[in-house]
């Protein structure tokens, strides 16, 4: 080529051949989310019935029966009344701003996606804590699952399963998996050399050493992964309800389109409050199930 | 000598990617720098042969990088040697599966660990019987067997502390106590009480002391101090750089050094308190066995010693200066030897440690009897061979 054009624009490829590509993928994805789509949906049916269930059971119960429940739990995690009484003024004023509903199908989703992310991603990190490879295999897939925009993982799962319930469920997971991951792969790869060194010379084997050993002394840096979890799950309350999560988050959209400022606030202090409960109840939790770690010579 | 117990052939272990790959390099007696420089593997252990008795204590003695404790966790294989052979108890533990390892760990051996090794989230009396759970023991069955080792090492009243609540004495004689726990034959102890202060450490060496009079474990002590390998050894193996430089029972390595390595270590060592009159004194040089003062005297003139030592057939009697035998001699001559002539001196054992008979040795101008527990005889102990023994440490 006798022009010199490349020297200052970057050659790029020919706009054609771009769309070809996209159209090629585009069309392949489309073509199997066409054949495999209902497929797939009836794998996750078991989840959505009880995703159902879970929500229909917290909006059928009575208010108060669920704030007893919650302040009772709270208290057990943390012998705090201070958080009791917190939770008594915070679920009231919720109920009396009327976003009880919303309230509860929020927490419903919220605590089944912690769940599943805590069921999916303990065994995860330790594969990744038991293998090099596993790791150097993982970590990329949770960067690219923490830094991509969630809007842009939202659409191949929406073309796949439609909008409702359980697509809000994969997404919100996808976003707040990787904390527990790796936390649980850190906290049982920092795990005191020493005392897996005894273990084995005990005789310990495979299971018993992480039974034994590895999981209960890993156990604070699994719970941070595990409230940190929570929190992300939480934050992804307003994006899920993009693609038809009810909750807390629909008011929030609803009130960015119609500017209405007072509806979001509210809606947004009431995923505040839920947000710090959670994140005192599991906190506390976790430093009362290391009473060992309370030192002190003699004490 | 009985077959032993453990016996190590030939082990080599050399630290980096391809170890076997340098095996013939190491075996052409190249230095370990040079090995380093060449390939940038680390020799580890060079022809380790080493044979335990059963009921010894076998102490591996060694400053840091010798070795020391690389070659103890081979003999449960927590580490796996390049090459060599370990067998144990007629066992080739190299040829265990996985499995079988894991049933060897549980039953033929405990270690007890330098930083302790207890695990943090349980409580004192969870981690002593934390062997017998990993063997499937019942909790009220291994809590009451570790309830027994907690009184025996005296920690008794700490059963529900967790370990960051002991000192670390307390924290080693539960990490003790676990390792006695499985009632395993053999004790690996790797720097056991290296972490732990003067005070604590000499005490924890009597314990173990008392505790091997009774229980007749064979032990394998590693140990970067000499005094302490000296106290509690019956052999004691020296490495360096891998290597083993000499081994033998504690006298032997004091008293003849193989290189100059090991004179060395051993030229500080506090003689006077590890070694027994036993290993220094001399053959008893003049016997008296006439019964009379008058032939006594005689047979003293022969040897041309002005003193000696009056055996009968009932064992050492005492010992006779030549002087009193000159005074009591012109009307006494005919008499029997008898207490008036033998002189005020104590008769010292064969197993007392040097520095307590210090005062009495310089005291006489004799050498002073050597008798045993039945009586005899067995040597004399000079001024001049206890300060031969003693001042050569200081040169």
């Amino acid at each position: 080529m006798s022009d010199a054009s490349w020297l200052t624009d970057f050659p790029q490829m020919d706009r054609a051949d771009l769309l070809t590509i996209r159209k090629t993928l585009d069309g392949a994805y489309r073509e199997f989310s066409r054949s495999y789509g209902d497929l797939i949906e009836s794998v996750f049916d078991p989840l959505l019935v009880f995703l159902v269930w879970f929500e229909k059971f917290l909006l059928a119960s009575p208010w108060w029966a669920i704030i007893i429940a919650l302040s009772a739990l709270a208290f057990s995690a943390t012998r705090s009344w201070k958080l009791c009484i917190g939770v008594v003024i915070s679920f009231s004023l919720i109920g009396y701003f009327g976003m009880w509903d919303n309230t509860m199908r929020t927490m419903s989703i919220i605590l089944v996606c912690t769940f599943l992310s805590i069921a999916l991603g303990i065994p995860i990190g330790i594969a990744m804590a038991r293998s090099n490879r596993v790791q150097s295999f993982v970590t990329p897939i949770l960067d690219v699952m923490q830094t991509m925009p969630a809007f842009v993982y939202l659409i191949p799962v929406v073309m796949l399963l439609g909008i409702g319930k359980v697509p809000g469920v994969i997404a919100v997971i996808i976003y707040a998996i990787p904390p527990v991951i790796r936390l649980t792969n850190l906290g049982i790869r920092l795990v005191d050399e020493d005392v897996l060194e005894a273990a084995t010379a005990y005789g310990a084997n495979a299971s018993q050493r992480l039974w034994g050993v590895q999981l209960p002394l890993a156990m604070p840096t699994i719970m941070a992964g595990i409230n940190q979890t929570i929190m992300m799950a939480l934050a992804m309350v307003v994006i899920a309800s993009m693609i038809g999560v009810k909750g807390l988050g629909q008011p929030v959209l609803k009130s960015i389109t119609n500017q209405y400022f007072t509806l979001g606030l509210l809606n947004g202090l009431a995923i505040v409050a839920l947000a710090i409960i959670f994140d005192r109840v599991s906190q506390a939790y976790a430093v009362r199930s290391q009473r060992h770690l309370k030192g002190g010579h003699n004490a | 000598m009985p077959d032993p117990l453990i016996s190590i052939q030939g082990l080599y272990k050399v630290f980096g990617k391809a170890p076997k790959t340098v095996m013939a390099a190491v075996k052409e007696g190249k230095t370990k720098d040079e090995i380093l420089a060449d390939s940038g593997h680390t020799v580890g252990l060079k022809d380790i042969n080493l044979d335990i008795q059963k009921g010894e204590i076998y102490v591996i003695m060694g400053l840091s990088g010798s070795g020391k404790s690389t070659l103890i966790r081979h003999f449960n294989r927590l580490i796996d040697p390049t090459e060599g052979r370990l067998m144990v108890d007629g066992v080739d533990v190299m040829s265990l599966s996985p499995d079988e390892l894991e049933t060897f760990r549980r039953n033929k051996m405990s270690m007890v660990f330098q930083r302790f090794g207890l695990m943090p989230h349980r409580t004192v009396i969870e981690n002593v019987g934390y062997g017998l759970g990993i063997q499937g023991v019942e909790k009220n069955d291994r809590d009451a067997k570790a309830q027994e080792w907690l009184e025996t090492v005296g920690l008794k009243g700490y059963e529900n502390q967790y370990p960051s609540q002991l000192s670390g004495g307390q924290q080693q004689r539960v990490g003790l106590a676990r390792a006695l726990c499985t009632d395993a034959e053999i004790l690996l102890m790797d720097e056991a009480f290296s972490a732990l202060d003067p005070l604590i450490r000499s005490e924890m060496q009597d314990q173990l002391i008392e505790l091997q009079e009774k229980l007749h474990k064979t032990i394998i002590f590693i140990t970067h101090d000499l005094d302490e390998a000296l106290r509690l050894g019956d052999r004691i193996a020296i490495l360096k750089d891998g290597e083993l430089v000499q081994e033998g029972a504690p006298e032997e390595i004091l008293l003849a050094p193989a290189t100059d390595y090991v004179e060395a270590f051993v030229k500080d060592v506090n003689r006077a308190r590890a070694l027994t009159v036993e290993t220094v004194m001399k053959p008893a040089a003049y016997r008296i066995t006439a019964d009379t003062i008058g032939s006594a005297l005689e047979q003293m003139k022969k040897f041309k010693g002005d003193y000696g030592y009056y055996v009968n057939d009932d064992g050492y009697q005492g010992v006779i200066l030549q002087e009193s035998l000159e005074d009591a001699m012109p009307k006494d001559a005919n008499n029997a030897l008898c207490e008036k002539v033998y002189e005020d001196v104590e008769s010292i054992s064969p197993d007392s440690v040097l520095e307590t008979i210090i005062p009495e040795t310089l005291d006489t101008d004799y050498p002073l009897p050597v008798v045993n527990e039945e009586g005899d005889l067995q040597g004399q102990l000079s001024r001049s061979s206890l300060g031969e023994v003693l001042g050569a440490s200081n040169g």
